[in-house]
């Protein structure tokens, strides 16, 4: 009871509005109580009202609001750089520099912002840029006022593009006055400035013109303005197009992969594998494990997956050779149970040892983010480096055929199992290698696919049917069929996609696929050769 | 061997096993017996199995608090993993074989269409702890996740508040996603969006190649006006389609993107670096400021025991699901359903933002709403909060078939899908 008494008699004390900064820089605290506290538009003026200030350290402060680095130390009021160590933070004073030690999460209060105020600080930073040394971040600002153009931007650049002397940068300013000369009162301005936009590829400006073009009150800007337009449009299509090509052409290359293993095993010893699928997932489980072993480098655990992940999966596939099919040749039915059940197990044996949820493989540094080409064509880097990677497995699985003593072997049993036999060449051996192989090459696509899509024990189950198809459609046991085939697939994929719905766009692709093999029994390219099964 | 023998070793088996069963009866009634309905692998496996371990946690408690009506509680786990059909059978197992009493379980709406004949015909109630499309009320299923006015129109209240102009629908082929769209396609519709600002798409569960769409989103949210993108996409395709959209550089701030069944455990397993700002909409974020909630997580993380596991909405509503489930029976003072069914109504427990959640007629609950967006860790800071409760709306207000419809389990009514206007009780609750 008497502390109770003792408590009331202190809030009565106490001043209403406690102050929750203090610095000992009144300008800095005045703003950051607006920004501690809890109302978003006040926050986004106090913003401005610190951008707007000369304080030295304005920007650092706002850059800090931006990624979560700045934090408010509540015990004692001031404002913390705040890196984190483990489980707390390393608190250094913003202003002073001085170490304040670590503390719990808690402790630590963050400036809370939403998505408005990020596209605030964003314009912020990018107003300081214009004045950078760098000309890479002026032309970043630059081309920021391109998405988000407004008639004082024309102010603020003048007299910027005549100090400015990087070639580029010059040319985005340009880019961004004409845009704005394009409302200009002046008929003959107006022409000078569609001329002036008619390269731009930026959505701002097809809008703009596309305004112009119908409501222009000058005949001859009307006419020039949809001239243009029309021009951009078709060039907007054109890297449309090369944009879903590249998108069909990464999805060919995933399906490639996942098949081209499948080419081989299918094709030379004619057995159904239903295990490869799996094959592929212990492949993506090696790259998983090897993560999990070095932890801090993505990029050369990924790169020392592929060996391992081929001898991992080439290993299991000599396995379910040497103990499984060799006993069921020339049986494919049996085959086809036998390997259905490997592939039940192997699922079951991922569930029991590793987990039956997805398990996270991160992607490195260099897989993350994409390549810009212009304004509406960007390339993912991850999916470059897939295309890039299918095509070297391609050609060292090709060199292995064409031009190793295996790879003749394996040609001679696929094209005529008698005579090869007649000429020495082990067969079983042979056989058993060539599972290995193709397993192996599974593995590696389970690699790739690791960095695509989630790895959990039914991953393969997501791939059997695609790697089918693709060798079906390629023509058994031949290699270009299925870099042919695989391409081709994904490539008809993708253009089907935007207006059929990624379903439908599957089921065409199934339907179309049937409907040759229909016509063409055996395939794109089908295996030549006198003894060749017909 | 002798007759005499095998009589004294048949007589000695025959005693055995009964003593054995005996025994073993009465241990059966001495315990009440909770099924849990989580699908532990497969493409759902990344959000039902922490509420596998929540319920399991909830029964520990309360059996560390003397059980419930003197017996103790026995948890019986069963893996439907993500097989709609088998949902249904192992509820029937549940219920039929292991004889249990109340179902906590379920997460996709078709999941929980699969189960209802089946608590309809047997009479067990499942309590549903998932947002989901609303359209639906059934005697034997109290639903404690988000109805469509507890979550989604309140979250398209705020894109809209922010200035969004265009709106792309994304979500996973099936009901959840379709009703859930068809509902908000005439909301925006009603509030004067045009049909050419509104882009519709699905995509089946799983799904990892999301370039295309992707790259159509960004296309459509070049045209000039404000773009987001409402996702109703569940489990792990969810996980492929960020990796996209940090990839393709589709920032929030330039298109936000409000998901409603992605939360701090579909988040815990990707870089959120990229994802900064892009939002969903929950009744509860593990970052909410309340004593109640951080004693929750402290007893969550110990019973798990580990530090870096989250907690998230649906775990909430099995924590409100199961306290209720528990007032009523004590109430009611048998678990017998019908009994419960009557005392469960009107039932309030604690909730975990510091209120309570009450238990309507309809078997919805009342839920705060909250928008959080995206941080670094993995966490949600909350940009945007209802003062209030909402009750759940079952029958949404903005579909023509379902507009004059109201269910209410309490008498006189006792009717899932009531006509206001004709005054008949269809009757068909599913």
């Amino acid at each position: 009871m008497k502390f109770l008494s003792v408590l009331i008699l202190c809030l009565l004390i106490m001043p209403v509005h406690a102050a929750k900064v203090e610095t000992g820089d009144p300008q800095v605290d005045a703003v950051f109580e607006a920004l501690i506290g809890s109302n978003f538009a006040e926050k986004a003026s106090a913003l401005k009202q610190l951008a707007a200030s000369d304080h030295p350290q304005r920007f650092e402060l706002i850059e800090g609001i931006f990624d979560g680095r700045l934090r408010l130390h509540k015990k004692s009021k001031r404002l913390v750089w705040a890196e984190k160590q483990g489980r707390k933070y390393l608190a250094t004073d913003a202003l002073s520099g001085e170490q304040l030690g670590e503390f719990k999460k808690r402790k630590l209060k963050k400036v809370s912002i939403n998505n408005k105020l990020r596209g605030v600080i964003k314009g912020i930073i990018a107003t300081r840029d214009l004045d950078s040394e760098d000309p890479a971040l002026r032309l970043k600002s630059v081309q920021a006022m391109l998405a988000n153009p407004s008639p004082d931007q024309v102010d603020t650049l003048i007299p910027r593009l005549e100090k400015e002397t990087d070639p580029q940068v010059r040319s985005a300013m340009q880019l961004v006055l004409s845009l704005a000369n394009l409302g200009a009162d002046d008929p003959s301005e107006r022409l000078k400035a569609v001329d002036g936009v008619s390269d731009s590829l930026e959505s701002a400006v097809r809008q703009k013109l596309g305004e112009m073009a119908v409501s222009d009150p000058d005949v001859t800007v009307k006419k020039a303005a949809a001239s243009a337009l029309r021009k951009i449009e078709d060039r907007v299509d054109l890297f449309g197009h090369i944009e879903t090509l590249f998108f069909g052409l990464s999805l060919g290359s995933v399906l490639v992969l996942a098949a081209i293993g499948l080419a081989i095993t299918f094709g030379v010893m004619g057995v159904i594998n239903m295990a490869h699928g799996e094959l592929i997932m212990l492949g993506a489980y090696t790259t998983y494990l090897i993560q999990q072993l070095m932890p801090e480098s993505a990029g050369l655990s990924l790169l020392l997956s592929i060996p391992a992940a081929f001898m991992v999966s080439g290993l299991v596939g000599i396995g379910i050779e040497r103990g499984v099919i060799r006993f069921l040749y020339g049986r494919p039915l049996e085959t086809l149970l036998a390997t259905f059940g490997i592939s039940l197990i192997l699922q079951q044996l991922v569930r029991t040892l590793v987990s039956p949820q997805n398990v996270p493989v991160s992607n490195p540094e260099f897989m993350s983010g994409f390549l810009q080409i212009n304004s509406v064509l960007s390339l993912t880097y991850n999916r470059l480096y897939i295309i890039l990677f299918c095509m070297l497995v391609f050609v060292a699985l090709f060199m292995i055929l064409k031009r190793t003593r295996l790879g003749l072997q394996v040609r001679a049993v696929s094209q005529n199992r008698a005579m090869a036999r007649a000429m020495g060449v082990h067969s079983s051996r042979v056989d058993a290698l060539t599972f290995g192989l193709g397993s192996g090459i599974a593995g590696v696509a389970g690699v790739a696919l690791s960095q695509l899509t989630n790895v959990g024990p039914n991953l393969g189950q997501a791939y059997i049917v695609d790697s089918f198809m693709v060798v079906v459609f390629g023509g058994v046991g031949n290699l270009w069929g299925t870099l042919v085939g695989g391409l081709s697939l994904g490539i008809a994929n993708k253009f089907m996609e935007p207006w059929a719905g990624a379903v439908m766009a599957k089921i065409l692709i199934l339907v179309i696929v049937i409907l040759f093999i229909q016509k063409r029994p055996r395939g794109l390219f089908p295996q030549k050769g006198r003894a060749a099964e017909g | 061997m002798k007759l005499a023998t095998r009589m004294r070793k048949l007589a000695l088996a025959v005693s055995a096993v009964s003593a054995l069963s005996v025994s073993a009866a009465v241990q059966a009634a001495d315990t009440i017996k909770v099924g849990i309905l989580h699908s532990l692998s497969g493409t759902m496996a990344i959000s039902e199995t922490t509420l596998k371990d929540t319920m399991l946690m909830l029964i520990e408690e309360q059996n560390k608090k003397g059980g419930l009506l003197g017996k103790k509680l026995e948890p019986v786990v069963v893996d439907p993993a993500s097989d709609w059909p088998l949902f249904a059978e192992k509820t029937r197992e549940l219920i039929s074989k292991d004889g249990v009493d109340a179902i906590f379980g379920c997460w996709t709406s078709v999941s929980r269409k699969s189960v209802l004949p089946v608590v309809e015909e047997l009479k067990v109630p499942l309590f549903y702890p998932v947002q989901y499309e609303g359209e639906e009320s059934s005697k034997y299923v109290y639903y404690t996740g988000a109805a469509p006015n507890q979550q989604a129109i309140p979250a398209v209240d705020y894109l809209m508040d922010q200035g969004v102009k265009r709106w792309v629908l994304a979500g996973t082929d099936y009901v959840y996603p379709r009703t859930t769209n068809k509902i908000l396609e005439a909301y925006l519709k009603g509030k004067g969006v045009a049909a050419d600002d509104i882009m519709i798409n699905y995509t089946p569960f799983g799904h990892s190649d999301w370039q295309s769409i992707v790259a159509d989103i960004k296309k459509f949210g070049a045209a000039g006006k404000k773009t987001a993108v409402v996702s109703t996409i569940n489990g792990d395709a969810n996980v492929p389609f960020y990796k996209e959209l940090g990839n393709q550089g589709v920032t929030a701030d330039a298109i936000p993107v409000v998901a409603f069944s992605v939360g701090e455990e579909e988040l815990s397993g990707i870089d959120t670096k990229p994802l900064v700002g892009h939002l969903a909409a929950w009744n509860y974020f593990m970052s909410v400021d309340a004593e109640v909630n951080e004693e929750f997580i402290e007893a969550w993380q110990k019973f798990i025991k580990s530090e870096d596991r989250v907690t998230n909405d649906p775990m909430e509503a099995h924590y409100i699901g199961f306290n209720m489930w528990i007032e009523a029976v004590k109430k009611a003072g048998t678990t017998d359903p019908e009994a419960v069914s009557d005392a469960i109504v009107g039932v309030t427990v604690p909730n975990l933002s510091g209120g309570v959640s009450a238990m309507m007629p309809n078997h919805h609950i009342t839920k705060p709403v909250l928008i959080g967006e995206i941080q670094e860790d993995g966490q949600f800071e909350i940009v945007w909060q209802t003062s209030g409760l909402v009750a759940g709306d079952a029958w949404s207000d903005f579909l023509p078939g379902s507009k004059d419809l109201i269910a209410s389990w309490r008498a006189p009514l006792s009717c899932g899908n009531y006509n206001v206007k004709t005054a008949k009780c269809s009757g068909q609750n599913y």
